[in-house]
Parts: structure tokens; C-alpha cells; sequence
């Protein structure tokens, strides 16, 4: 067997030469006490490779119109050999990408790799977690269920409190003034066709940058090894660091596999327009927290609709966050407090909104 | 000779309406003017009216009590000569209400859809016919709908609207002096509360039954044994044409038992349950059927078969749900127990042809179905058990995969000066 594999190496060097393997030899990563962070980027991109995949799958078996959208599922889920698991893994992946997308966002602001000269990283990441957002928000209608139409419903509603083009952003959503069939339409045209277009370019524009400018170092770090004689440690990406990405991809996958046949995502009953909305419809996970936000505000304030306010609020709020690498004007290798700070009060805030909505 | 002068001024006042079909509330007249003063029942007249149909469609006083609102002064405006009748007898209220409501042509350019057919019902009604035999405490018009206070009957406040109509009927019928030179019960409405109408009246049902529904509205009249069954047969339309095929229909005619009603009473109609067949407590069969005859069969074999597959459905039912609660999708398999239960429900209607064969091959159709429902449980329950398998072998194939890609690290980085890492 390892015969094969060098005659394999040996035609491949023959023709292509063995510059690739020895640039990824050559590509070192720095190791230190927070070089755990480094593998979420991975970690965020094996999990949207594997959404890729077994969403390639589900498109096998799945048509996107409101008479067939729910049984091809239900079909899925019980008659094609291993939908149920491709199906699970597909629900789950989606959401654990968004939580280790949201993990290694945050770890990138409290050790600062958004600073000069990553702003563009930074920024190509944020617009990614948008992107990742809208696979989540899109992708949650497709199997047509009650939950999903309802919760769609009240979702794209919000959109028409946005000054001036609320109403028309609504129609462009909703394909219409309701959520229809051509809702759902939409919906898949932008989670199969627009969406991972947008994401392709960006992730390749994400990943050169992460490629041309290196791993970064905490400022802590840096400031420790800064006039030191000794260099701070690192280790080749191939193949150290990319083994222990696989490791953490190996466990990722048994996490899924373990949701998916202990917990499997549950497919609900079928949407109806007519039906009164359930009671308790909230939001994925991921957007609870803007939705208890909206929730608590009162109808009115200063001069504009409450809801108006939380949606602009939270709008300047995503803007902010996108800017923050040209608004952080700490000097290089400062730890920077005020926005160590400010990251924190996000964190908390996020975390307790999303565990007040949760409880209803 | 009053009589004749009063029909003359009604017909008065009916041909000056005739010319007029104003749509809105009317302009301020003698008539309201002065009676708004009044705090008593005349003025109370005034003030009830304003929410009123005829008044919100511009019929004002003088469309029922005649006279002309035009004078000012009272003696002038409520001048017999003018029509005036003043409160009407209530022996001639139908005739007073029928004056328009009977007109198809008048009454179409208030309310097309609106029937006109009222007086010609009523005089076949209870009511009807007793006023015409001089009865003056018999129901007319306004004891239903109300005076000066008549809202359309779609209206909820109005006392014919369907939630209102048991109550609005008992006023009289629940009046046990009232009705003491009658001779007939007065306990109806809490019968009719503790029936399934009621239940699902109250429910917010308003096409359930109420007392309109089975005796007619204006021409309200009891059924009689004879046509008892068409009545419920108007909703119950399967029972009734089983009924018609059944061994019961002939001899109970003769015997002059009231179909449907020997089972089911009339206002207390309680809900059905497979315990009124059979031998047991509440059987209705064994009222009349003995033991060992073919009637008691056929009752113990429709019971015992309604029984066994409402037992089936039970268990096909938990088994879908033990399912679902661990989270397989088992979607078709309640669609099926549903198709089942519909086949129990058509089981339980085809026993008023009371042939346990007939009765039999519906529940096995639904006995098939509900195998189907189980069975579907089932395997959804021997997947899950082979997903768990699979996930504990993926587990240990990945486990093996995650240990030997360490021990290559550990290769790897011991056969050279492992980096240190920083504080």
C-alpha cells in the first residue's frame, strides 16, 4: 500500500513539482496559551464544507414549492436511505456552524486580530457571519412547517419598519405582501444559488487575507516576546496544525452524528396560512436576543415606533461591530481595555437576552 | 268597526313607507322630540331605538304607530285621522310587522336576501294558531325580537342571534306560571343545556342546534313522532338513511316510538358513546332487548367490535407517539391512525342500520388501517434502535480515527525538539 501512495507522490511531483507541500511546510503557526482560538476559523469552514455537501444531497430529493415542500422532506426523513442523517446533520451543522462562526468572531475581537493591518479580515469575516445568518434564516422556511411559516412571518415583518425602503424590502422577501408559495421560492433560490455565491467569494477573499497577512498574536503575547531573544514558538501548518484540525473535525463529526440520531431535528406539522399562529413562535437561537430586544421596547420611543428604534438600533449596533478595526485606535501591542470592555458587555448581553427569550 | 279603522290607518301608513326607502337613520321628528323628554317607558321608546334596525334604515315612529311627526303639537301629531294607532293590540302585531315583511317588492330595497314568508309561517305555528283562537298571551313578533330594540338576527346582541335563542325562547318556556295552562314542560332549556348542541353552541358552533334549528322559527311548532326523524335527519342525514334500512324502522312506527328520539331523548341529547351498545349499564338495547335474542346479539357484536378497534387505535396511537417523543418522524403513520379513526366514527354511524355485518366490514377497513399505524410506530421504534447502534459504532470508528491521528502528533513532534509553548 505505501508503495501506491509513492508512485502517486512520484507522478504528482513529476508534473506539478513539490511546491504546494513545501509552502504548507513552510506556513508556520504561532503556538501559545491562546492558540486553542486558532482552530475555530477551521473548525466554522469544515462545517460549511459539510452544510455544502449534504445540502448538495437534500437537493436530490427536496422541491421547493408549498404543495411538495413538506412531504419531499418527510420523505427524506423516512423513506430515502440515511436522509434522516443527512437531513440531521444538515439542521444541526447549520447551527453549530453559526455558533462556532459567532466563538471564533468573538475570539478575534478579545485578542484583537481585527488591528492593522487584518481590518479587511475582520471585515470579510463579519460579512460572512451576515451571510451565515441568512443560510439560517432562509434555510429554516424550506422544510415548510408551521413553526418555520409563522416564524417567517413575524421575521420578514420586521423588515418594514426599515425607513424608507421597509415596505418594498418586505415585497422583495416575501416575493408579495404575504408569505406564500413564491416566499418559499425565494427562499431557496437565495440558500442554493445567491447566498452560496456570495459566501464562495467572500471566503475565498476571507482566506487569502488570513493566508497573505499570517496568524496574528495577541497583543499580550507579542509583548512578552517583543526585545526577547528567543522567537516566539510556532509550528508548521502541515502537516501539525492541519492534523489537529482534522482531530477537531473527526470530533465535530461524531457530535453531529450523536445529535442527529439521539435529538433528531424535529420536522413539525405542515404549514398552513389559515391556521391561527401558534402560540410561543420565536425565532432561531441565533436571532432570540434581537427579538427579546425588540419584545422589551415600548411602543413608542423619542419620537419613533419602538420596534422602528430596535431595528435601527441594532442596525448602527452590526455597523459599529463591522467598523471596530477603524475605530480602535490603541496603539499596537496595547490590550486595549475599552473594547475588551465593550466586547464583554456584548457577550453578556447576548448571552442573557438569548437565555430570557429562551425561557419565554 | 276599531278594527277596520286600524287596518285602514296601518295600510295608510304602509303606502306612504312604500314611497320612501331611505337607507339612513331619519331626520329629528315631533315624535322623538317630545318623547325623549319622558323618563318612563315612554321616552325609554326614544332611547332604546337608536341602535335599532328600522331606525338605522330610516323607518322612524310613524312606520308602526302612524300619526305625522311633521306637527309639532301633540294633539295634531298623534291625530287619529293622520293613521295614528298608538301602542299597537298585540293581536295585530304579526299583521303590523307583516305589513312590510310580508311585501317581497318594499322589503327588497331594504334586504334582498331577506325572506318574507313570516306571517304566512307563524299562522301555522303553535303561537300562531292559538292567537288565532283569541290567545293574547300567545308569542308574537315582539316577544322574540324585541320592541323598539330589534337588531338584525346575525347581530350578537340581538335576541334571536343563535347563542341568544335558547334563553330568549325560555323566557316564556321556563315560565312555569306562564305555562301552566298549556300543560307542557317547562324544564327544556336545562335539559337543552346539558345536551352536546349546547356543548358545542357553546363552544363558539353557532350552526349548532338550538330550538329554531328543530321546531322552526316562525313557524314554530313541535315535530311530532312522524317527522321527528327528518328533523335530525336535516344534520344527521346518515343516521337517517340508515335508519330507514334498519329492522327497527317498521315495527317502531307501529308502535309509535318517536326514531331517534327513543334512544336519544329530545333537548337533553347526550353524547354518544360505544357504552349504549352492548349489555353493559348504559346500554340503550337492553332497554327494550332480552337477552339471547337477536337483537341483544347483534347489539354485543357491534359493541364488542366498535370496542376492539377503538382499542387497536389506542395502542397503534401510543405507539406513534412513543415514536415522535424520540424524535422519529412518523407523520404518515398518525396520517393513517387518522384515516382508522375515521373508520371507527363511520363504524359508529353505520350502527343505526343496526346489522353488526354492516357495521363489522367498516371496523375491518379501519382494523387494517390501524395495523398500518402500528406497524408504522413500530418500525419507526426498530430504526431508532439501529440509528443508536450505528451512532456507537461511528462513535468508536471515529474515536479510533481521533486517537491515531494524536499518536501520529506525538510521532511527529517527538522525533524532533518539541516547541515550547509561552506562559
Amino acid at each position: 500500500m505505501p508503495r501506491v501512495f509513492a508512485q502517486i507522490r512520484r507522478w504528482y511531483d513529476e508534473r506539478f513539482g513539490d511546491e504546494l507541500l513545501a509552502f504548507l511546510r513552510k506556513k508556520q503557526v504561532p503556538r501559545h496559551r491562546h492558540s486553542v482560538w486558532y482552530y475555530l476559523g477551521g473548525m466554522t469552514l469544515f462545517l460549511f464544507l459539510l452544510q455544502v455537501a449534504t445540502g448538495i444531497l437534500l437537493l436530490l430529493y427536496y422541491r421547493p414549492s408549498p404543495g411538495e415542500a413538506f412531504e419531499s422532506v418527510q420523505f427524506i426523513m423516512t423513506k430515502v436511505r440515511f436522509g434522516w442523517l443527512i437531513r440531521g446533520i444538515h439542521a444541526w451543522a447549520g447551527n453549530l456552524l453559526i455558533f462556532t462562526a459567532m466563538l471564533h468572531m468573538f475570539s478575534t475581537f478579545f485578542l484583537k486580530a481585527y488591528r492593522k493591518p487584518r481590518e479587511l479580515t475582520w471585515v470579510s469575516g463579519c460579512l460572512l457571519f451576515v451571510l451565515f445568518l441568512g443560510f439560517g434564516f432562509s434555510g429554516y422556511l424550506l422544510p415548510w412547517n408551521e413553526l418555520a411559516f409563522f416564524a417567517t412571518k413575524v421575521g420578514t415583518e420586521m423588515m418594514a419598519v426599515v425607513p424608507l425602503i421597509g415596505k418594498w424590502l418586505v415585497v422583495v422577501f416575501r416575493g408579495g405582501e404575504e408569505v406564500t408559495g413564491a416566499t418559499l421560492t425565494r427562499f431557496f433560490g437565495f440558500h442554493v444559488a445567491i447566498l452560496p455565491l456570495l459566501t464562495t467569494l467572500l471566503l475565498t477573499v476571507h482566506l487569502y487575507l488570513v493566508q497573505y497577512f499570517g496568524m496574528s498574536v495577541p497583543p499580550g503575547i507579542e509583548r512578552a516576546y517583543r526585545g526577547s531573544p528567543q522567537p516566539l514558538p510556532a509550528h508548521p501548518f502541515f502537516p501539525n496544525f492541519l492534523l489537529r484540525d482534522l482531530m477537531g473535525w473527526y470530533l465535530a463529526l461524531g457530535v453531529l452524528a450523536a445529535l442527529a440520531a439521539l435529538d433528531p431535528w424535529e420536522l413539525g406539522v405542515k404549514a398552513d396560512a389559515f391556521a391561527p399562529t401558534p402560540a410561543g413562535i420565536r425565532p432561531e437561537w441565533y436571532f432570540l436576543f434581537l427579538f427579546q430586544t425588540l419584545k422589551l421596547l415600548p411602543a413608542k420611543l423619542l419620537w419613533i415606533e419602538g420596534e422602528q428604534f430596535g431595528v435601527l438600533l441594532s442596525g448602527a449596533a452590526a455597523l459599529f461591530w463591522v467598523l471596530v478595526p477603524f475605530l480602535d485606535r490603541e496603539p499596537e501591542g496595547r490590550t486595549g481595555r475599552l473594547f475588551t470592555a465593550l466586547g464583554a458587555t456584548v457577550v453578556v448581553y447576548i448571552i442573557g437576552m438569548t437565555l430570557w427569550g429562551w425561557r419565554g | 268597526m276599531r278594527f277596520v279603522l286600524a287596518v285602514a290607518t296601518l295600510g295608510l301608513a304602509a303606502v306612504s313607507l312604500r314611497g320612501q326607502a331611505p337607507q339612513s337613520a331619519p331626520a329629528a321628528d315631533s315624535c322623538r322630540t317630545c318623547h325623549a323628554i319622558f323618563e318612563d317607558r315612554l321616552g325609554q321608546a326614544v332611547r332604546e331605538s337608536s341602535e335599532d334596525v328600522h331606525w338605522l334604515r330610516g323607518l322612524s315612529c310613524v312606520a308602526c304607530h302612524g300619526g305625522d311627526p311633521a306637527e309639532e303639537e301633540a294633539e295634531k301629531a298623534m291625530d287619529p285621522r293622520k293613521g295614528y294607532i298608538g301602542v299597537p293590540r298585540r293581536a295585530e302585531i304579526p299583521r303590523l310587522c307583516a305589513r312590510c315583511h310580508s311585501d317581497a317588492a318594499f322589503v327588497r330595497g331594504y334586504n334582498p336576501s331577506l325572506r318574507t314568508d313570516q306571517l304566512a309561517q307563524y299562522r301555522t305555528s303553535v303561537h300562531g294558531q292559538r292567537l288565532a283562537q283569541g290567545d293574547t298571551r300567545a308569542a308574537v313578533c315582539t316577544d322574540c325580537h324585541g320592541i323598539h330594540n330589534i337588531r338584525p338576527a346575525a347581530s350578537p346582541v340581538s335576541r334571536v342571534h343563535p347563542l341568544r335563542i335558547p334563553e330568549t325562547c325560555a323566557a316564556c318556556h321556563s315560565d312555569a306560571e306562564r305555562m301552566k295552562g298549556y300543560k307542557i314542560p317547562t324544564a327544556q332549556l336545562d335539559e337543552y343545556r346539558a345536551s352536546v348542541h349546547f356543548q358545542a353552541l357553546e363552544g363558539g358552533d353557532l350552526s349548532a342546534p338550538t330550538c329554531a334549528t328543530c321546531h322552526g322559527n316562525h313557524g314554530a311548532a313541535p315535530p311530532g313522532v312522524a317527522s321527528v326523524e327528518r328533523v335530525c335527519g336535516t344534520c344527521h342525514v346518515f343516521q337517517e338513511q340508515l335508519f330507514d334500512q334498519s329492522p327497527h324502522k317498521g315495527p317502531w312506527q307501529v308502535m309509535g316510538l318517536a326514531p331517534c328520539l327513543a334512544c336519544h331523548s329530545n333537548h337533553r341529547i347526550e353524547a354518544t358513546s360505544d357504552a349504549l351498545l352492548g349489555a353493559g349499564e348504559a346500554s340503550l338495547c337492553a332497554r327494550c332487548h332480552s337477552e339471547g335474542d337477536n337483537g341483544w346479539k347483534e347489539s354485543l357484536d357491534m359493541h364488542a367490535r366498535l370496542s376492539q378497534l377503538q382499542a387497536q387505535l389506542g395502542q397503534a396511537e401510543a405507539v406513534l407517539r412513543k415514536a415522535e417523543r424520540a424524535g422519529m418522524e412518523v407523520g404518515e403513520g398518525f396520517l393513517t391512525a387518522t384515516n382508522a379513526r375515521e373508520q371507527l366514527i363511520k363504524g359508529r354511524v353505520e350502527v343505526h342500520a343496526f346489522n353488526a355485518g354492516r357495521v363489522g366490514k367498516v371496523v375491518d377497513d379501519g382494523a387494517k388501517l390501524a395495523a398500518q399505524a402500528q406497524e408504522a410506530g413500530e418500525e419507526a421504534l426498530r430504526e431508532l434502535g439501529v440509528r443508536r447502534k450505528g451512532l456507537g459504532l461511528s462513535l468508536i470508528a471515529i474515536g479510533v480515527v481521533v486517537l491515531a491521528l494524536w499518536l501520529l502528533i506525538r510521532e511527529l513532534e517527538g522525533s524532533r525538539a518539541r516547541p515550547p509553548e509561552t506562559r
